[in-house]
């Protein structure tokens, strides 16, 4: 079981992102689950959004987890939210910023130690370029591909672009480049 | 003639666009609803199929749960396949008229995704509407997951609008935990859902003028009782339905129901009975335990709240020791309602396992594997002990100090 937590503040695309990764994932056979808790949270709030990947039927319907992998879509939430809560040793950040990794972890001590854990993009500047507003979950999803492994980009951007079929072309390709910007750049 | 709705074999849908799909499948007629949340995208999805062509029917806007369920009331008795989603302070609403709509024997589809009750304010799952219904003379199902609101919603137009049946039948699933959590979801064709589902076929519809007949008439003490005692012999009744429905349903999915569904009870020595998606997680918890601990832990949970399967669960629950009953609501001055009636049908059973009753969840609180697992090591206590260790209702996951009520000496 793999599992995922998204820190994000609403209207930032974290909920839509999981949704997209578990529409992806279930392509290639894998059972998902993407959830998040909000309900009456207003834009701008600070929310997380879940994912479960297993091979099997996934049961576990509460909200804790140990996560495999923790997502920051917004580059204040890696200084105000407990993103390291329930982490485990083997726990992988991926982290919005304009910082450097290490300006970041000074910012961040609870991350020192964690270096190799740690990778740094800066999706609201990358979506900014491509899709021309600030939504970071495109090119967070690139990163994720990236540090994750799981998929090749080619095979992600496929199925991407069937998940957001009733966009116009040009949503999709802002996305498309979002993605494969994120991907290469995260480091 | 509807368009074509384009669905794969794979789907990753949450539960309310689950349950939504399977309206459109059924090619319900008319849906009056008041959207409140977590079950709002059920209607607005359905709204939506019948603004773009994907179902030929009429999507009424009204002003209050209410009338949504009064206008679900008039075209239902009209002839018209009926259906409609709430929660919660939209459900307490429609009380009122949930009792006409069985009453009136109107076979309606009521979407209810589980929300706490006011006040305090709380827009998550529990299931204080669920219990909230559970006397009015609906038949009530309960989805564990998206793929069930799913099945569930489809076998709910089979079971209601059989004519020996003749009832109203609400499908339950958890709010956000089931609505908003998007899983795989494997849905059946348009062709092989509605062949399932079948026509709609009234019975003394009223737009029948040729033979003019009267709906909610008044009855006194000469034949009101009569009409109510033939109700509660119906929703029993519905029980064989019930399973030839799923039966039948299996054939077409692969996917079998039960009214009680049983998990790991083959051997099982204590037992959680619970409703929704902690079925699921509970099931997780009881198979780590029987690898972690040597601890033969099982899982039983009541699919068909409505009629109440007294005698399957006294079957589920024969040969365990000690059984802890979960209720999602908060009992208000009283044992768990959930618990109370397990607890009746086990009395009757030679056997007579310990019972004990947690109040859980209440609100949307998060319920683990861990708790789970907690919850059946005290079971195991209780069992090796002979008796009941803790106090029979304790209130799990609360924050702050413990809170519980009654002790027993019972052996």
């Amino acid at each position: 079981m793999t599992e995922i937590r998204w820190h994000s503040r609403a209207g930032q695309g974290a909920v839509s992102g999981a949704k997209g990764l578990g529409d992806v994932v279930a392509t290639t056979g894998k059972e998902v689950q993407a959830f998040a808790l909000y309900g009456s949270a207003k834009r701008g709030a600070a929310l997380r959004a879940y994912n479960r990947i297993d091979d099997k039927q996934i049961l576990n319907h509460a909200k804790f987890m140990n996560p495999d992998y923790v997502l920051v879509i917004d580059p204040a939430l890696a200084y105000t939210d407990n993103i390291e809560e329930n982490e485990s040793e083997e726990t992988k950040y991926i982290i919005t910023t304009h910082l450097s990794k290490e300006e970041l972890i000074e910012g961040r001590p609870s991350l020192k130690g964690k270096e190799d854990r740690v990778y740094i993009v800066d999706c609201v500047q990358i979506s900014l370029d491509t899709i021309g507003r600030s939504v970071p979950n495109a090119p967070m999803l690139g990163a994720f591909v990236k540090v994750s492994g799981m998929f090749e980009l080619e095979y992600f951007l496929e199925n991407m672009k069937r998940v957001l079929s009733k966009f116009p072309q040009k949503i999709i390709d802002g996305n498309m480049q979002a993605i494969t910007k994120a991907y290469n750049e995260v480091k | 003639m509807a368009v074509k709705y384009d669905l794969n074999e794979r789907e990753v849908w949450d539960g309310n666009f689950a349950a939504s799909q399977s309206l459109r499948q059924a090619k319900v007629d008319v849906v009056a609803a008041y959207p409140i949340t977590p079950s709002t995208p059920i209607v607005e999805n359905y709204g939506s199929y019948v603004a773009n062509g994907y179902v030929d029917g009429e999507f009424v806007m009204v002003e209050s749960e209410h009338a949504a369920m009064s206008a679900c009331v008039g075209a239902s008795a009209s002839g018209g396949r009926v259906s409609t989603a709430t929660s919660s302070q939209g459900f307490a609403l429609m009380v009122e008229v949930l009792y006409q709509a069985s009453g009136m024997r109107l076979p309606i589809v009521l979407n209810v995704v589980n929300r706490a009750l006011a006040s305090p304010l709380n827009v998550r799952g529990d299931h204080s509407d669920m219990y909230l219904g559970r006397d009015s003379g609906w038949i009530q199902v309960d989805a564990f997951n998206a793929q069930e609101a799913y099945d569930l919603a489809l076998c709910a137009f089979k079971i209601g609008e059989n004519h020996t049946v003749r009832l109203p039948v609400m499908v339950h699933q958890d709010g956000f935990i089931t609505s908003h959590t998007a899983q795989n979801v494997y849905p059946l064709s348009d062709e092989v859902a509605y062949d399932f589902v079948g026509d709609f076929k009234p019975v003394d519809d009223m737009l029948d003028f040729s033979r003019p007949i009267t709906y909610g008439a008044q009855t006194e003490e000469d034949w009101h009782f009569e009409h109510k005692a033939r109700q509660h012999k119906a929703l029993f009744d519905s029980r064989e339905v019930i399973d030839a429905v799923f039966a039948e349903f299996e054939k077409i999915s692969g996917r079998a129901y039960k009214r009680v569904e049983s998990y790991d009870m083959e051997d099982a020595e204590v037992a959680i009975v619970a409703l929704g998606t902690t079925v699921e997680t509970a099931r997780v918890a009881a198979s780590e335990l029987r690898s972690e601990d040597g601890i033969k832990a099982g899982v039983v949970a009541i699919r068909n709240f409505r009629p109440f399967p007294f005698d399957k669960v006294r079957e589920a629950l024969a040969n365990v020791k000690s059984i802890a009953v979960l209720d999602r609501s908060s009992p208000g001055g009283a044992m768990g309602a959930f618990f109370n009636e397990v607890s009746a049908a086990i009395y009757s059973t030679p056997n007579r396992p310990l019972v004990t009753n947690y109040i859980y969840g209440l609100g949307g609180r998060d319920f683990s594997i861990e708790e789970a697992k907690r919850i059946f090591k005290e079971q195991k206590e209780n069992a090796d002990a002979g008796h009941i260790m803790t106090d029979i209702q304790q209130f799990s996951g609360l924050r702050g100090p413990s809170l519980g009520f009654f002790k027993t000496k019972r052996g």
